[in-house]
């Protein structure tokens, strides 16, 4: 078993925070790991990356060599364009599809997605309102390990431990704020996969998804979710265009 | 034993703790930034071990010698370049010798990810004559530091430990002694003559230092970092990381014949052995072809082909990785590999939002207007994110303190105006003597001083020159008070900073304007 993994996102978004979670997990787990990372003067706002390794034999290469990424993850999705292209034929792309704007040619929101929709094996959270429905928009990278966390290889409570770990210092308060990013971003993902999984385009999907409220998304209710598509478009549609964040058990009816 | 997750940096760190460290210096570059980072937090813990930054490299280097002087073992760490600020004392100190073991880890910044050049330290080390150990991971970060420590006493001589930024700033986890040895004693060195090179002594301490070569060129070959492996007709040296990039793209019973260098001067008889079991050498480095062009002589190999940077098999700039590696060897590309996005729209970083210096750069740009937009030169720190657009309002960035000296030889050429911004920090490091030198002259220099109150770019250190410190300075080198200006760079002092800017440029003489603001992630640093 070996997993490569790029982090990706924009200097201050916490991609380091988010490879500290899955070292130590890797760690625990009993595996080898090696994970480089970017300091100094590309952190102030520009786009950073970490390539990180896990695997139940010793690495060499610090480096993931092109052709050998099992997964892109990335808090941000403009950055998800600069690494895919290192994928495995069987890679995967994990990713927030909020967007960090600090440039002025940011890409159009619209065609982004699309492009970032129109990859077989994609999971799409939004980080930032997941985040902030967990109680903390700086929690947008736990979501993003939360969202990835089916794809590695190691139990929740083993991640979870370190996301604790992590934010100790800074509180109870914030710790179950991270806590909850995670959880949620989980559900969010699984829940997202779910949908793909059952016929819904992923551009439908995503769209579904941010139309949710975050703290009940349940990723069981995707079947269903999927059945309304469908069967009945029109009442999908019409959650979509759903003025508020609709309860994730109410299928096909965003009014109480 | 115990693991720890370390980057290679902070493996170095550890490894020198364990050695009986007394003493870190250094001051901050990337990608060594960390090695002293973690001394100092471990310090800070302990109290018995010295941590404090220097004021720059050359300072942190004479620091670091007179704790070995007094029998201690003391690490000096800095980047690359830096080392071009301590050569005068590190070239020295090879001379006079050691007394506690020193250590210095240096930096290389191969690709140049936060750098202004990818010069190969091991260079320094054969010039200075001494040796040089580079790990090829974590762990050897840590083994290879408490090594050159023991390698520094035995013989004498400081010991380089020469990472690049891919170790540097990579992490794994490291097994760790459960028994670090205990620091020496003070036992300060009582021969005179060997720590004063008058030209009668320097010529006898020369001398035992040159016969100290053969022995060093012995450990070197018998050390355990150089390995050896003869099997097929194809071989490879590869120095430091390399390896890893090789072994990754071969299977475990591959036919190459491998020399993997981990200890210089360059092992000349295992090298031998190398090329005269092959037939064709592929040499491996993250860095110059310093082996390379060793291996490869003024007039060719007459046994083997050797291949690599100069031959064209590898790019003879910029840093390796395992693709570099594989397209080497002549191997296939892995299935699927692509062909990067074009046109992804590029991030590059950028000055903060609500940074002192944007206000700086927006008031000195206005100011400069009428004057057709001038070049300012410029330094080393956050601050040259000011050439970027939008601002675009520096032209220069050489080395440390190069925007003061830089400013006066334009000015003496008749350039006007010629106007320098400099940090607080690469003032402190490297800036004093240049403005000292305008001053003194009565050159037309206009000298910007940037005081954010800290070394902003590498994390947010203690800067040594920084508001009264800095004033009295600046005052100190002889500067006319009427023409020492203060500004606080703020959006609403816009136009007050302009006039203020505007004042200086029309005096005919030297000007210094302190725009004082602190590092908003100085800031927020200290609010957590």
């Amino acid at each position: 078993m070996e997993k490569n993994l790029i982090l990706a996102g924009v200097g201050g978004q916490g991609i380091l925070s988010i490879a500290f979670v899955i070292d130590n997990a890797a760690l625990e787990a009993g595996y080898h790991f090696k994970q480089a990372e970017v300091h100094g003067m590309a952190q102030r706002g520009g786009a950073v990356q970490s390539n990180l390794r896990y695997a139940d034999h010793p690495i060499h290469s610090d480096l993931i060599p092109s052709g050998r990424v099992d997964m892109v993850l990335s808090v941000e999705p403009l950055e998800v364009l600069r690494y895919w292209h290192m994928l495995a034929p069987d890679g995967w792309v994990v990713s927030s599809v909020t967007p960090y704007i600090n440039i002025p040619d940011y890409p159009d929101m619209d065609e982004l997605l699309d492009r970032l929709c129109s990859g077989e094996r994609v999971v799409l959270v939004d980080a930032g309102k997941i985040a902030q429905a967990a109680g903390n928009l700086r929690a947008q990278n736990m979501v993003a390990v939360g969202a990835a966390a089916p794809l590695l290889d190691f139990t929740d409570e083993q991640l979870l431990k370190y996301v604790r770990a992590l934010f100790a210092a800074k509180g109870e308060k914030i710790v179950q704020v991270n806590e909850r990013a995670f959880a949620y971003g989980k559900a969010s993902g699984l829940f997202f996969r779910g949908l793909v999984d059952g016929g819904v385009p992923a551009r439908k999907a995503l769209d579904l998804c941010r139309r949710l409220d975050p703290a009940t998304v349940d990723p069981e209710l995707a079947p269903r979710w999927a059945a309304l598509h469908r069967d009945d478009p029109e009442a999908f549609a019409a959650v979509l265009a759903h003025p508020d964040d609709v309860p994730c058990d109410r299928v096909g009816a965003p009014a109480a | 034993m115990r693991k720890e997750v370390l980057l290679g940096d902070e493996a170095v760190g550890l490894g020198a703790i364990h050695a009986g460290l007394s003493g870190v210096y250094g001051y901050p570059g990337t990608p060594s930034t960390e090695i002293f980072e973690f001394v100092e937090r471990m310090a800070r813990k302990r109290g018995d071990i010295h941590a404090h930054w220097s004021t720059n490299e050359k300072v942190a280097y004479e620091e670091a010698l007179g704790m070995s002087w007094a029998g201690k073992r003391a690490l000096v760490t800095m980047k690359h370049v830096g080392l071009n600020v301590a050569a005068d004392a590190f070239m020295n100190s090879a001379v006079t010798g050691t007394n506690g073991g020193l250590v210095l880890a240096v930096a290389d910044d191969p690709g140049m990810h936060s750098s202004q050049n990818e010069q190969d330290s091991r260079y320094f080390a054969k010039f200075a004559l001494i040796p040089c150990l580079e790990p090829r991971d974590q762990q050897e970060c840590y083994e290879m530091t408490m090594e050159a420590f023991d390698l520094s006493e035995r013989m004498g001589v400081p010991v380089m430990v020469r990472l690049v930024t891919r170790i540097a700033h990579s992490r794994a986890a490291v097994q760790v002694t459960e028994t670090p040895r205990e620091q020496n004693p003070l036992t300060p060195d009582k021969d005179i003559r060997k720590w004063t090179l008058l030209p009668s002594n320097a010529r006898v301490q020369y001398r035992l230092l040159t016969d100290k070569q053969p022995e060093l060129a012995r450990l070197a070959e018998e050390s355990r970092f150089n390995v050896l492996d003869l099997r097929g007709k194809k071989g490879v040296i590869a120095c430091g990381i390399t390896v890893n990039y090789l072994l990754e793209n071969l299977p475990e019973d591959h036919d190459v014949s491998i020399l993997s260098l981990g200890h210089y001067p360059i092992p000349a008889g295992l090298v031998k052995r190398l090329v005269d079991h092959v037939d064709e050498v592929l040499i491996l480095e993250d860095g110059y072809p310093f082996v390379e062009e060793m291996v490869r002589g003024p007039f060719g190999l007459p046994q083997a082909t050797v291949k690599g940077r100069l031959s064209g098999e590898l790019p003879r700039t910029g840093e390796l990785n395992p693709d570099l590696v594989r397209a080497a060897l002549g191997l296939a590309p892995h299935d699927g590999t692509r062909e990067p996005e074009r046109d992804v729209a590029g991030r590059p970083p950028a000055l903060c939002r609500g940074c002192p210096h944007t206000d700086t750069y927006r008031a000195l740009n206005e100011a400069l207007e009428e004057y057709s937009r001038p070049q300012v030169f410029s330094d080393i720190g956050c601050y040259t994110l000011g050439a970027l657009p939008p601002l675009e309002a520096v032209h220069s960035c050489v080395d440390m303190g190069a925007s003061i000296g830089m400013a006066t030889g334009a000015a003496h050429a008749g350039y006007n105006p010629a106007v320098a911004v400099i940090g607080d920090s690469t003032f402190a490091h490297s800036g004093i003597t240049c403005l000292l030198s305008a001053i003194q002259q009565g050159t037309n220099v206009k000298v910007i001083i940037l005081d954010n109150d800290t070394v902003a770019m590498t994390g947010a250190q203690q800067s040594m020159a920084t508001e009264e410190t800095l004033d009295r300075i600046v005052l100190g080198l002889g500067i006319d008070p009427e023409h020492f200006r203060l500004i606080t760079p703020i959006p609403k002092n816009h136009e007050a900073n302009v006039q203020v800017f505007r004042e200086e440029l029309a005096h005919d003489g030297p000007s210094v304007i302190v725009a004082r603001r602190a590092c908003i992630e100085k800031v927020k640093k200290q609010g957590r």
